[in-house]
């Protein structure tokens, strides 16, 4: 099991991402500098984590999305490697048109960082297999950006496809329909605001994260 | 006046803040008259803000030693032995001036600052903290300035990705016209990878990295060694504009060459810029140095060399590296998109060299800089002992003061602020915001740190000596509270004018209680900062004895240490029938409290007494307690006294309690010191303490009647957004 995180200029929960990959296979994940220009050999799950990626200067993700190692991913995805992003990682796979829509600034206008509530979208997928759909889950956000908009269509489409893994069970940022985290049409990229690797061991108060990278690595495995 | 050429006139010498003494001083210094340049050196060095003149000789009655600590007071910060070869440092500092005047910028750029003498000494940033003293929350300019604070503190903290665990926020009406924004950096490093400032060895090349030079900030040290007058806004330009971005890379950046041993001496460049920086590199070493003027990475065209050196450009350092060291040092720089310049030698001239377009351009002898450097004996008068308090009324309805208190300033929840910071990132903060001390674990070990910020500006205003004591105890009890052991302090001492002898007797009368209770409670200072000048000319709005200055505020940022950080214990009630406990009794002190100003609108008598030996007997033991599993819960009695320390207990577990105690205001709300409230399994038993009721129910429940948790949790919750959003 080989694993990989990307890491941008301002990425700052990159070592996070990289504790909760290794703790789920056992093994280290290679970090995988922006400039790079290909995914290294074998590696079958990339993260792409959060922070403030050239400062989110511009706007959230834009920049990063520019970078010559995320056309490599979107090589690597359209290939089935499996790809999460997550926060700054999310707005980074919308920016780059791996996901559909946008992440904007807050209703609340103010950045918020607290644990939410969460409920399963989807359990079909190889991100939440491990959790019961319309399950409740706990997991801390932490971003100015998480405003989920993309058009009726699109957002129709993700609904009746069962591709939004994760929504708000509470009024968090405004996203639409409440969404946290979405996959693509294929099903092997996932992004969501709220974030997993906050909450995998009992000095994070709940372990609710730590079944995505189990799930999403035995799953990898098999 | 920025010109070379300019001529030095007893005008241009009287802008640059000198006494007709101290500019005679220069003279003596320099042994002929200096040019603009040097002039401006002079200026910035012999500040209040870098050469600490008015406040050297009582700081240095501070207790800085103890088995714990690695480094003291005189590098960028404290280090002390936290084991395993492993090391934190820390420190905190003002930025209030510039907070006042552009707050967004001022307090991001306070975090910024911090953050970089942290990681100057090898260390990666683990937690920031701030310690905020507003005015009155309805003074017309008080939200403005609280949201911007907040937000520059966010935008720059969440940022760099350093977590932001803690801090205090107060409110009173003598920082109208003076807020403080005091912000502290912990950081972690290994004993054997700590960098100092010392410059070393004849002929290495020194440094420069991070972000270009512009012409933001310049005299900014010189501004916060003066009174604010109606004319701050015009003093706006003197605000520097903080990035935290290039701050994360410059993290990463000096990180990555410190794993190597390229490095032999690096110094931030904060207050004074190039200037400080240069000229302590070169005084700690006993070297000089050579610096080319034409070398120095500049964001503007046509910048004189007075601008390059008084510029407080933000996120740069200076570095003096082994010779041949450079290519291995530029290119780990070059990958992070960072300006990198060698700018000049090290020399065994003793002098400070700047040359520009071929020529000499300042020369100046570091040693008599140094020596001749002012240092006052300023006179001080003690502050009078307060009347004893006198015809204190019982309260009318224990019930509706508790509700009331809950929802005052001072007391209100924070979450308001601490949901706007991210106070997670890194994955190791396990106790976060609200309890008594942040806990933050030391990443891949079982250690915990816990953190702490404390100061109660009213007592100190009323009694210095007391009240500074109070300040160091409290910091104390806050790590105690939580299973750590405390280990070491940073100052932020944050007074007045200190030419004024009431104010410098409140400055020494701080610093005689602060250091008893160091002493006394083995505690010592290892790193600090000092603002004075936080007054405010022709302000009407502020009465009292004190005039336009702030309260004497000694803000103290403690660290302390947990083997096995899941043993912390927290403020939160865990289960219904559980016995609670009083350790450390009821005498009922209301001088100064928290009641008597919300419930009576008086703010009188002598603030409550530190009995230090208690102090530490009854916090050894809550220690104990917490650490052989006994304590289920712990939380320290302060502002509010008992009742308040029961509410926030019971709503941070979501439990009520019914209390046997028969209360009365003194009981109920006096802030006695050296106490905490501790639950047990029922059953359990704690020597020497009383048994004052037991957890369970959806209620504080007295025999007087019960404040639903509902209700306590509304009064709570309800001040920020209300004054914020509302």
């Amino acid at each position: 099991m080989k694993s990989a995180v990307i890491v941008f200029p301002g990425s700052n929960c990159d070592r996070d991402l990289a504790v909760a990959f290794r703790d789920a296979t056992g093994q280290a994940p290679e970090m995988v500098w922006h400039r790079d220009t290909n995914i290294p050999d074998g590696v079958d799950v990339i993260g792409v984590p959060g922070g403030f990626s050239y400062g989110d200067y511009l706007r959230s993700g834009a920049m990063a999305a520019r970078s010559p190692i995320m056309r490599a991913v979107a090589v690597a995805a359209g290939r089935g490697v499996k790809v999460i992003g997550i926060c700054n990682g999310f707005q980074i796979l919308t920016e780059a048109g791996l996901l559909p829509g946008v992440l904007m600034r807050n209703a609340g206008i103010n950045f918020v960082c607290r644990n939410v509530e969460l409920e399963i979208g989807s359990s079909q997928s190889v991100f939440t297999n491990r959790y019961q759909a319309g399950e409740k889950i706990a997991m801390p956000v932490a971003h100015h950006d998480g405003n989920y908009e993309a058009d009726t269509e699109t957002l129709d489409r993700l609904e009746g496809e069962g591709r939004i893994a994760f929504r708000y069970a509470e009024e968090v940022n405004g996203s639409a329909r409440n969404i946290a985290g979405i996959l693509n049409d294929a099903g092997n990229v996932l992004g969501m605001m709220p974030h997993p690797e906050r909450m995998i061991e009992a000095a994070h108060g709940r372990s609710d994260g730590r079944r995505l990278f189990e799930g999403l690595f035995e799953l990898v495995a098999a | 006046m920025t010109d070379s050429a300019s001529t030095i006139t007893p005008k241009v010498v009287a802008e640059h803040g000198f006494t007709p003494d101290e500019y005679e001083r220069v003279l003596h210094a320099l042994g002929r008259e200096p040019n603009i340049t040097e002039l401006g050196i002079f200026s910035v060095m012999w500040s209040e803000h870098c050469s600490y003149k008015s406040s050297r000789i009582h700081l240095a009655k501070l207790p800085t030693t103890g088995k714990c600590v690695i480094q003291g007071p005189g590098e960028n910060a404290g280090v002390v032995d936290i084991g395993d070869g492993q090391a934190a440092i820390f420190k905190m500092e003002s930025h209030n001036h510039p907070s006042y005047i552009e707050p967004y910028q001022g307090a991001a750029t306070g975090v910024g600052g911090i953050l970089r003498d942290v990681f100057t000494m090898g260390a990666r940033p683990i937690a920031n903290l701030n310690a905020l003293r507003f005015g009155r929350p309805d003074h017309p300019r008080m939200r403005h300035l609280i949201a911007g604070v907040v937000h520059g503190i966010g935008g720059y903290g969440n940022c760099v990705g350093v977590p932001t665990v803690g801090g205090e926020v107060n409110f009173h009406r003598a920082y109208d016209g003076n807020i403080l924004v005091n912000a502290m950096t912990v950081g972690i490093a290994e004993q054997d990878k700590i960098f100092l400032s010392a410059a070393a060895g004849i002929g290495n090349p020194v440094v420069y990295v991070g972000s270009k030079t512009g012409r933001d900030g310049i005299h900014g040290a010189t501004m916060a060694s003066a009174d604010f007058s109606e004319d701050s806004e015009e003093k706006r330009p003197t605000v520097q504009v903080g990035d935290p971005f290039t701050e994360k890379l410059l993290i990463e950046a000096c990180l990555e060459l410190m794993a190597s041993d390229a490095i032999v001496a690096i110094q931030d460049m904060g207050a004074a810029g190039l200037t400080s920086s240069s000229v302590e590199m070169a005084s700690k070493g006993g070297v000089g140095l050579e610096l080319d003027m034409n070398s120095v990475p500049c964001r503007e065209t046509g910048m004189t060399p007075y601008e390059m050196m008084l510029s407080e450009s933000q996120e740069r350092m200076l570095m003096v590296l082994k010779p041949g060291r450079e290519p291995e040092a530029q290119a780990i720089f070059h990958k992070w998109e960072l300006d990198f310049a060698v700018i000049g030698k090290v020399t065994d001239t003793g002098h400070l060299v700047l040359t520009w377009n071929g020529e000499t351009i300042c020369d100046i002898p570091l040693d008599p800089l140094a020596d001749e450097a002012p240092k006052y004996d300023r006179p001080w008068v003690p502050t009078p002992k307060p009347a004893p308090l006198a015809n204190v009324p019982e309260s009318k309805d224990l019930v509706a003061d508790l509700l009331t208190l809950m929802g005052s300033p001072d007391i209100a929840s924070r979450r308001w602020i601490w949901e706007q910071y991210d106070h997670m990132v890194g994955a190791d903060t396990v106790q976060r915001p609200g309890g008594d001390a942040a806990v933050v674990r030391v990443h891949g070990t079982s250690k915990g740190l816990a953190i702490s910020t404390d100061c109660t500006p009213r007592y100190c205003h009323a009694d210095p000596i007391e009240g500074g004591k109070q300040a160091i105890a409290e910091c104390w009890r806050n790590i105690t509270a939580v299973g750590a052991l405390p280990l070491a302090t940073t100052d932020c001492m944050n007074f007045g004018n200190p030419q004024r002898p009431e104010i410098m007797g409140q400055f020494v009368g701080c610093i005689k209680g602060m250091a008893e209770a160091c002493r006394a409670l083995d505690f010592p200072i290892v790193s600090g900062n000092v603002s004075l000048y936080n007054e405010t000319k022709n302000d009407a709005n502020v009465a009292g004895a004190t005039g336009s200055a702030i309260l004497p505020t000694p803000a103290i940022g403690g660290i302390g240490l947990l083997a096995d950080w899941s043993k912390s214990a927290t403020i939160a009630f865990k289960a219904q029938g559980e016995s609670i406990w009083l350790v450390g009794g009821v005498p009922g002190h209301l001088g100064q409290s928290i009641w008597l100003r919300e419930i009576t609108g008086r703010e009188e008598g002598p603030p409550p007494p530190v009995d230090l030996a208690a102090e530490k007997a009854n916090g050894d033991h809550v220690r104990g307690l917490i650490l052989d599993g006994t304590a289920t819960a712990v939380h320290d009695i302060s502002d509010g006294g008992l009742l308040v320390a029961l509410a926030e207990m019971a709503l941070a577990g979501n439990i009520g309690a019914t209390i046997d105690l028969a209360l009365d205001a003194a009981k109920a709300f006096g802030e006695d010191q050296a106490r905490y409230v501790v639950t047990t399994v029922a059953g359990a038993e704690i020597a020497g303490a009383l048994r004052i009721g037991t957890t369970g129910g959806a209620a504080i429940k007295l025999g007087s009647g019960a404040a639903a948790i509902a209700d306590l949790r509304s009064a709570h919750e309800g001040f920020f957004p209300a004054l914020m959003t509302g």
